[in-house]
């Protein structure tokens, strides 16, 4: 297990970024999906929406550069880059429900094998609301999950959720700081392995079950 | 020809308790803070509110929550403001969670004459409870249903003084679209200008849908 948590969530961050091609539309959630942005390959240009109404979001704003009316969708204060555009919400969720998104990036409470993604909601103890991850994971055409591999020493990725679902049946990639899996039709397929873990460990800490892919790779960050 | 201009006292006058007000703004980037002000002071009850989310204790419309104003509060996030779970518990507010996708269509069907629309969004969820589900060409949706209210106060950045509206940057979100779902909307303008110096291709919310224009105090 990588013990330092925020070497774990920057290698989680690594590996997302690589995943995205020239000129894709992608959607980052607050927290862990944040941290993808900073670690995007030379080369590649990624145009990055947020669902309060930005297309082409850019980095936060050098001190006295500030500007209250430009934030995005945290709250926090964010630029916007020359080719971007902003639109109301309604526009901001057609865009998401019908497609044109490529990649949603997500963290997880729990996420399980056949792509159910539980995030929104502990009943009776914690009920921020699922402000616009529902529509995300529906609408968007790719659904990735970034976790750390457990919490607590207790594994995040389940058989079945337990936790009121975000959505059932949307996940298609699950990215932690030890494995790489891809939901497909048949089940949970580990598919990459961090080069310091093992497939052992990888079991011992994931509560689904998970066939390993015959090419199964060292992970790239 | 248009007298829309509003004082505080007018804009009071409108506020009632029990009224379901729509207020605009993304945790408070577009809120008409002015006007939130004035139901503070004005001090109305029982309110119920739809908006994105209950921003926080001591910004955007979250202070109605923080002083007790809202019973009923239509939204898709509360996380930020910790008087509204705090309440929600005691059993003070009631809080419906609406996917944010979903509660910005139906505000839209509200003004756009719709009798409701049909979301993948919530299906083999919670979310779903109590819904309609129907299949259109083998894909599940839920039946959700239009939203008005007796009021909507919008955060304009620009406005003339007809009222057609521009918004800046991300003060946008919600406002121009429950700018078309209310009885009365009130917009707050962070800057009054004359008719004719707003680009007509530029403007966002058109003047009939405004009306009353109240001249923001803050900034």
């Amino acid at each position: 297990m990588i013990e330092d948590v925020n070497l774990a969530k920057t290698i989680i961050a690594r590996r997302i970024a690589r995943e995205f091609k020239d000129n894709q539309l992608v959607n980052l959630g607050i927290g862990l999906p944040t941290l993808v942005a900073n670690h995007i390959p030379d080369g590649i240009n990624v145009i990055f929406q947020s669902e309060n109404g930005i297309i082409g979001m850019g980095p936060a704003p050098q001190p006295g550069q500030e500007n209250p009316d430009i934030t995005n969708a945290g709250g926090a204060l964010v630029t916007v880059l020359p080719y971007g555009c902003y639109f109301d919400t309604a526009m901001s969720f057609a865009l998401i429900r019908g497609k044109h998104v490529e990649y949603t990036v997500l963290g997880a409470l729990e996420v399980d094998q056949e792509g159910s993604l539980a995030s929104w909601i502990i009943p009776g103890k914690k009920v921020p609301g699922m402000g616009g991850a529902m529509d995300l994971v529906v609408g968007a055409k790719n659904v990735i999950v970034s976790t750390l591999h457990t919490e607590r020493g207790k594994p995040k990725i389940l058989k079945k959720c337990s936790l009121p679902l975000t959505a059932k049946h949307v996940v298609n990639m699950i990215v932690t700081e030890l494995a790489v899996f891809r939901v497909t039709p048949g089940g949970l397929a580990l598919i990459e392995i961090n080069k310091d873990s093992s497939v052992d460990e990888i079991r011992a800490n994931t509560a689904a079950d998970f066939i390993v892919a015959d090419n199964l790779k060292t992970m790239e960050v | 020809m248009f007298h829309k201009i509003i004082s505080r006292k007018d804009f009071a006058d409108l506020l009632k308790d029990d009224m379901t007000i729509m207020i605009g703004g993304f945790l408070a980037c577009g809120t008409p803070e002015t006007l939130v002000d004035i139901i503070l002071e004005k001090g109305v009850k029982n309110l119920t509110i739809i908006c994105n989310d209950t921003s926080f204790a001591d910004k955007g419309l979250g202070r109605l929550i923080a002083a007790r104003q809202v019973a009923h509060v239509i939204t898709s996030h509360i996380g930020t403001n910790t008087e509204s779970g705090k309440q929600m518990v005691e059993g003070t507010l009631k809080v419906d969670l609406v996917p944010q996708g979903t509660l910005i269509e139906r505000i839209r069907c509200g003004g756009a004459g719709l009798g409701g629309v049909l979301t993948p969004t919530g299906v083999g969820t919670i979310v779903e409870e109590g819904k309609q589900k129907l299949t259109v060409d083998g894909i599940d949706y839920l039946l959700e249903l239009p939203l008005r209210a007796e009021l909507a106060l919008i955060g304009g950045s620009v406005v003339d003084k007809a009222g057609n509206v521009v918004y800046n940057a991300t003060t946008r979100n919600f406002n121009p679209i429950m700018a078309m779902a209310a009885d009365t909307v009130v917009v707050e303008a962070q800057k009054l200008v004359e008719i004719g110096e707003l680009q007509p291709e530029l403007v966002m919310t058109p003047s009939p849908l405004v009306t009353h224009i109240f001249v923001s105090e803050k900034r």
